[in-house]
């Protein structure tokens, strides 16, 4: 096989696996629209919250110490332990929980029935907040999150593709890296997870029924109430999956918010609704948007993947507007 | 007792359709007007021209413009962002290509180059419905972004990237550069939001006004009774990005001077307009003046409260602003979603009863 070809392939193999990572956020926003017909604009900040929290909690960080120092004078920075990775992540868990309730008895109560672009106003508000208050709660410097997962390039793979490349040419082996791999197999637990909690769970089917008909749901006696406490869990559930995987890649900081504009021409791809979509959209987004850089981006400049997406995303849309697999809109006067 | 009409006692379809038919309303519109010409530009200075009205009035046109695309005619944009940017980019290309054309007419053409632009954007909206195309019309902010970051033509091949709006001049004023007085600049920027409210709340209430209030309510109706939903929604993208690519000209050449495109424009700048529509009520003129007014006027007022009253460090307060600002956008969209501007009307309608209710 040519370089070019295996370079072209390397390229690919790295986009899907951004992909999946794009697909993770993804889902968290088609949870949340399937339930309760909001945009949660807010998806890409819960990612950075539970991120934060969790990198918080593991290295004993005291919360709110730089507030508690400025209006005491005191000096508190750690508490005296660190917690292992797998009791911060399920305390994290709970925090999240304990989020979905506040945001459902705070504030999705009380928006009951308004328009859609109201939800997603009041979402955005939400995520200038929790953006304040996760930056003044554990600080806002660049933290390193560790979990355990392995890091860096998988030499096994390297060596595996570098006699791929036909005499004489120069090819150093496919760079592949573990944590994507790792990210890539998470995703699909995580969905399969997911699929089988909707389809064998009481719970599941009362989400379902929510998502497929709110009032018909209504009157066999599912309490909208506590199915939005649960998709807004399950999402921060998702969303500390995302944030724990970026988080490693790229450390905790602000810019983790912003992967929710990377996910919103998956979902537009795929459609708000469907599931699958989210995963499709996202393998097609990822591997799209670093094969144009490869080919095209070079010559006009380069990061061209800020736009791209979005660009595909709407070029797709105008032959099918909702998206690839996207519930048919049928509208009548 | 002082604000009311006596009675219907209208007779003419011209006396019902007025701006201001209660007449206490036509005295305070004319007083804010003579205050804002005669006695605001002799006591303006460098701060509260820099910190308060310049924004104020240029973010005011933006959200007209966005109001007249979100409010008016139902489609959610987010890429206000990305026309201001073409507005600015505009005007500094006429300003350093043409260094002989009045300021009034870069300004103005800029707006037209921007409604050029929005069209093209506006273009799948023939398609694309509801969330989906206010995520498409990001394809619209990120790619000019990126069009005017990375393309040197531009900027001139400038070594920073920057663009800097030279000094020009109306009469003997001068009104862009570091050596504009606020006073002209105000005056200037007055000029144009005088302008442009006046134009818009005229279209709005018109047959191209009414067409688009056809088409936010419902599209396929609005169809059948013969409105043509191309002409209306590309209409609306047209006169929304005319105003946007004003306001972003403005924001350029005489509020900031300078300008480095991924800060000034990026998407915080949409989400800020956009809010700006909301809070201050989706199809209303006054909404979307009190809402640039709240959203200028609210991190202005906290950080002199945290910074300079309470003392407290600069990153705490600013984080307390998010959370302050994310708050009360929350609260008021749970208080009243219709903005402020439904506020200001259930006041009226009080006052109007007041002080006899029954």
């Amino acid at each position: 096989m040519s370089a070019d070809f295996l370079y072209t392939i390397e390229v690919i193999l790295n986009g899907l696996m951004a992909g999946v990572l794009y697909a993770l956020v993804a889902l968290g926003f088609v949870l949340i629209f399937k339930a309760s017909g909001i945009f949660n604009y807010a998806q890409g900040v819960m990612a950075l919250f539970a991120a934060l929290t969790l990198v918080g909690l593991q290295e004993g960080r005291v919360p709110f110490a730089h507030l508690i120092n400025a209006v005491f004078g005191t000096h508190v920075h750690n508490f005296e332990w660190t917690l292992p990775a797998l009791a911060a992540i399920i305390l994290t868990v709970f925090v999240m929980i304990l989020f979905a309730i506040c945001v459902e008895k705070l504030i999705l109560k009380h928006l009951v029935n308004q328009e859609p672009i109201i939800l997603f106003m009041a979402t955005i508000g939400l995520a200038y907040f929790m953006e304040g208050f996760g930056d003044l709660m554990w600080g806002s410097d660049v933290k390193k999150l560790n979990v355990g997962l392995p890091q860096g390039g998988s030499f096994w793979f390297e060596d595996l593709t570098i006699g791929w490349a036909a005499e004489g040419e120069k090819f150093y082996g496919m760079y592949v890296d573990v944590l994507d791999v790792w990210a890539a197999i998470i995703a699909v637990v995580l969905v399969l997870v997911l699929t089988i909690f909707s389809q064998y769970t009481k719970s599941g089917r009362a989400l379902r029924a929510v998502a497929d008909d709110h009032q018909a749901a209504l009157s066999v006696g599912i309490s909208l109430r506590m199915i939005w406490v649960l998709v807004w869990s399950i999402s921060g559930f998702v969303a500390l999956v995302a944030g724990m995987m970026w988080g490693a890649k790229s450390g905790v900081q602000f810019s983790l918010s912003l992967i929710a504009l990377k996910a919103l021409p998956v979902l537009m791809l795929g459609g708000f609704t469907s599931i699958p979509g989210a995963i499709v959209g996202g393998l097609i987004i990822g591997a799209g948007e670093k094969l144009f850089e490869f080919f095209v981006g070079g010559f006009i400049g380069g990061a061209t993947e800020n736009w791209f997406a979005y660009v595909l995303a709407l070029l797709f849309l105008v032959f099918r507007p909702q998206g690839l697999f996207g519930e048919k809109i049928i509208e009548r006067v | 007792m002082l604000y009311r009409e006596v009675g219907e006692f209208k007779t003419s379809y011209s006396e019902d359709s007025q701006t201001f038919p209660i007449r206490f309303d036509k005295y305070r519109y004319f007083f804010v007007l003579i205050v804002g010409l005669l006695f605001v530009p002799f006591v303006i200075n460098d701060y509260w021209a820099g910190a308060v009205l310049l924004p104020f009035l240029i973010y005011s046109i933006a959200a007209i413009g966005l109001n007249i695309l979100t409010g008016y005619c139902g489609q959610v944009s987010l890429g206000t962002g990305g026309f201001m940017a073409v507005g600015a980019y505009a005007s500094y290309k006429l300003m350093t290509a043409f260094p002989d054309l009045n300021i009034l007419f870069i300004i103005i053409i800029s707006g037209f180059v921007t409604a050029i632009v929005g069209t093209l954007f506006g273009l799948p909206s023939l398609r694309i419905k509801g969330f989906y195309l206010a995520v498409a019309t990001l394809a619209a902010q990120f790619f000019l972004i990126w069009l005017f970051n990375k393309v040197g033509w531009f900027y001139n091949y400038s070594a920073s990237g920057m663009i800097t709006s030279p000094s020009r001049s109306l009469g003997t004023f001068l009104i862009t550069g570091p050596d504009a007085t606020p006073a002209a600049q105000y005056l200037f920027c007055f000029l144009f939001v005088f302008l442009l409210a006046w134009v818009a709340r005229n279209l709005t209430r018109g047959k191209i006004g009414r067409s688009w209030m056809a088409i936010r309510d419902m599209d396929i109706a609005a169809e059948i009774i013969g409105v043509n939903p191309l002409v209306a929604k590309l209409s609306a993208f047209a006169i929304s990005s005319f105003y946007v690519g004003v306001a972003g000209a403005l924001f350029f050449s005489v509020y900031l001077g300078a300008v480095e495109v991924t800060e000034a424009f990026s998407i915080q700048k949409s989400f800020i307009v956009l809010f700006m529509v909301i809070i201050g009520g989706l199809g209303s003129i006054f909404g979307s003046f009190a809402g640039a007014a709240f959203m200028v006027l609210l991190p202005v007022a906290l950080k002199n409260l945290l910074v300079l009253q309470f003392g407290w460090p600069v990153d705490i307060a600013a984080h307390l602003e998010f959370i302050i600002i994310g708050g009360l956008i929350v609260f008021f969209l749970i208080v009243e979603p219709h903005g402020l501007a439904q506020l200001w009307n259930l006041l009226k309608q009080k006052l109007r009863l007041w002080p006899f209710p029954y």
